[in-house]
């Protein structure tokens, strides 16, 4: 027996509704829309808020991308593109450039995205608060009455507690100066790119069932001290080892056998491309 | 090197799947047949169908061959499938007096109007390891149907509908009275439509416990049972049937029979409660597709823990219940942590080495995600 999937999986009614809660929250920067999540042929978890927003919004003519960690090649991305290239027959690329519609996890591509684009964010845990406060009855209620307190509480103690913010990845941002916002857990380096982005960017949460968005031209500021600084990954003195980029997000990595630490960028297709522009220029 | 800096992902996804999908098929040359699934394992059916929120015994078992038996993975394959199919309708509110019962028992009374109905269960047999299953043939099946026919006898027709146990305790107005037909139709929230909120109506409450993972809500039920909380759980009566589905004919408007459910129904009396200034018998309630009875059971004891006006454990609070039973999301999340996360990692180490560096703290970095 053969089976037909719709394109983009997903019925048109439920498409609807997401794309529906999606523009509210266009419309509300920062807030989160609670919205009824469906499941997905991949797990919870693994992107299945993106995987939403993607196959809702997804158009025939749309070129994809999808990321993970920055690359193209890893197996979630590999997979995710796999499924939404069969269920909808769309052109995929890696150049960032090139793409129209972007689906990432953990990473904001180096590379400037225009107002053609829109960036899709896998999203864990959307609640900026879960970490100073476990109840989402109670989240709402902050949220709902602009109660930071707490946060900024959490900030100051981490700073007498360890002299630093402690916060990795995911380091809360204030939206249009309203709400306190997740902005998934892409690095401290990526924050900047979050204010007055030329592109639209939406965030989803299939397992705690949230949407929110950035529109183009909003303020995003991460929270800090006037006497303690948001500070970026420093990766002052390292350079990537393939391409020679310094300036851009690193991972590291031990070398077998002579356990030297070696940088290599995070995002392989602008990797790639620095390479590749320096392998032309040699040759012309 | 780890699986992001290596490009060529594709081919070794597609390499993994061919192995899983052999050493599900190296048991035997031929493959398991759809059939036997569904009867020679239909409580794993029931299980499946009812986690995966889709009544469907046919679909289930094929889940349960395409996961090899791993009933987290089962369920999840036919909550997906359940993502392809257009929501049509919604069945008109039954009432489980009408079930056609296969088994009904009570631990409040010893006789129960109607009588109580064993059924098939395997309650009260030896848990002994049975050999003669090792080698079986269709003669064994028909000598036990034989068996069976003369030893429990034919008694006579069994009534079409039996009546509640709990309504006897309602009639002298010793439990909690029930909702009326009209406020359950309005007030249905559908949380398959809408994202659950806090406080959860009850209506939200039961639909994520009837497709929740049994054994997590039996882990929290147990909890309460145990201590951690206050319902000392008596079984008012417990039901294995085949329910009635109606709904409403599009065009003319009157009720259409679509078929039956084979469904479990627990009713527990537990604790005595103030009612509107009335002491009466509390009421938890539990149903759930399939025969399953550990998992009603579990639902109907969590149900009557949420009732609490002051949750003091976790079971008795009902955003910890609700947001933790739902196997799909808590399986997917607790094994999403093999993704990389070398970005996020990467952050947590800048951090760490900037606080050892500053020569403050004892280095405990966050890492939430």
């Amino acid at each position: 027996m053969s089976f037909e999937y719709n394109f983009g999986f997903i019925d048109e009614n439920a498409k609807r509704e997401i794309r529906r809660k999606t523009l509210k929250a266009v419309a509300l920067p920062g807030y989160q829309v609670p919205f009824g999540s469906r499941e997905l042929p991949i797990a919870r978890g693994w992107g299945t808020g993106g995987l939403q927003i993607t196959l809702a919004i997804i158009g025939k003519d749309d070129i994809l991308k999808v990321i993970d960690q920055g690359s193209d090649d890893s197996v979630n991305a590999v997979n995710i593109k796999k499924f939404i290239q069969k269920v909808t027959g769309v052109q995929t690329v890696i150049d960032t450039a090139k793409a129209t519609l972007l689906q990432t996890r953990h990473r904001i591509p180096e590379e400037k995205l225009t107002e053609e684009q829109i960036l899709v964010f896998q999203v864990p845990l959307p609640e900026p608060l879960r970490i100073v406060e476990a109840s989402e009855k109670e989240t709402r209620r902050m949220h709902a009455e602009a109660d930071y307190s707490a946060m900024w509480l959490y900030l100051y103690e981490s700073i007498v507690k360890f002299g630093e913010i402690t916060l990795g990845a995911g380091y809360p941002v204030m939206v249009n100066g309203r709400y306190l916002m997740s902005p998934s857990p892409i690095p401290r380096f990526d924050i900047p790119k979050l204010n007055m982005s030329e592109n639209l960017l939406i965030f989803c949460a299939g397992r705690e069932r949230r949407i929110y968005a950035i529109p183009p031209y909003t303020s995003v500021e991460p929270i800090e001290f006037e006497d303690h600084r948001f500070r970026v990954e420093d990766f002052k003195g390292q350079k990537c080892e393939e391409c020679g980029s310094a300036g851009t997000y690193l991972n590291e990595m031990v070398e077998t056998g002579s356990g030297e630490r070696k940088y290599f960028c995070s995002d392989t297709s602008y990797c790639k491309k620095v390479k590749e522009g320096k392998k032309n220029e040699t040759a012309s | 090197m780890g699986y992001v800096a290596v490009s060529g992902g594709r081919q070794a996804i597609e390499n993994a799947e061919k192995y899983l999908n052999l050493s599900r098929l190296q048991a035997d040359k031929s493959s398991m047949d759809i059939e036997q699934i569904k009867k020679g394992l239909h409580f794993l059916v029931d299980r499946v169908m009812g986690e995966g929120s889709l009544y469907a015994p046919g679909l289930a078992a094929l889940a349960i061959k395409q996961s090899a038996g791993d009933t987290f993975e089962a369920a999840f394959i036919i909550r997906a499938y359940r993502t392809t199919l257009p929501r049509l309708g919604y069945t008109i509110s039954s009432n489980t007096n009408e079930m056609r019962i296969i088994r009904r028992i009570s631990s409040a009374f010893k006789d129960i109007p109607g009588g109580q109905v064993l059924g098939p269960t395997s309650d009260y047999t030896m848990r002994l390891l049975n050999f003669t299953l090792l080698d079986e043939n269709p003669d064994e099946f028909r000598g036990i149907c034989d068996d069976l026919l003369k030893s429990a006898g034919i008694t006579g027709e069994l009534p079409v509908s039996f009546p509640k146990v709990v309504e006897i305790l309602r009639k002298e107005k010793l439990v909690v009275p029930r909702m009326r037909q009209e406020s359950i139709e309005q007030d249905c929230f559908d949380i398959t439509r809408d994202s659950l909120e806090f406080p959860a109506s009850r209506s939200a409450s039961m639909q994520t416990m009837a497709r929740g993972e049994t054994g997590g809500m039996l882990a929290l039920a147990y909890s309460n049972m145990r201590g951690y909380g206050s319902a000392h759980p008596t079984i008012g009566e417990l039901r294995v049937g085949y329910l009635p589905a109606w709904i409403n004919h599009p065009y003319r408007k009157e009720p259409y029979y679509i078929g039956e459910v084979l469904v479990t129904e627990a009713e527990i009396l537990s604790d005595i409660t103030m009612d509107d200034g009335k002491p009466r018998f509390a009421l938890g309630y539990g149903l759930c597709f399939g025969h399953n009875e550990t998992k009603a059971i579990s639902m109907a004891t969590l149900d009557r823990a949420m009732q609490e006006d002051h949750p003091k454990y976790p079971s008795e609070d009902s955003e910890f219940v609700l947001s933790h039973i739902d196997g799909i999301e808590s399986m997917g999340f607790a094994n999403h942590f093999k993704l990389p996360h070398y970005v996020t990692f990467q952050s947590s180490l800048d951090r760490l080495r900037k606080i050892k560096k500053s020569g403050k703290g004892s280095g405990e970095v966050e890492n939430e995600f």
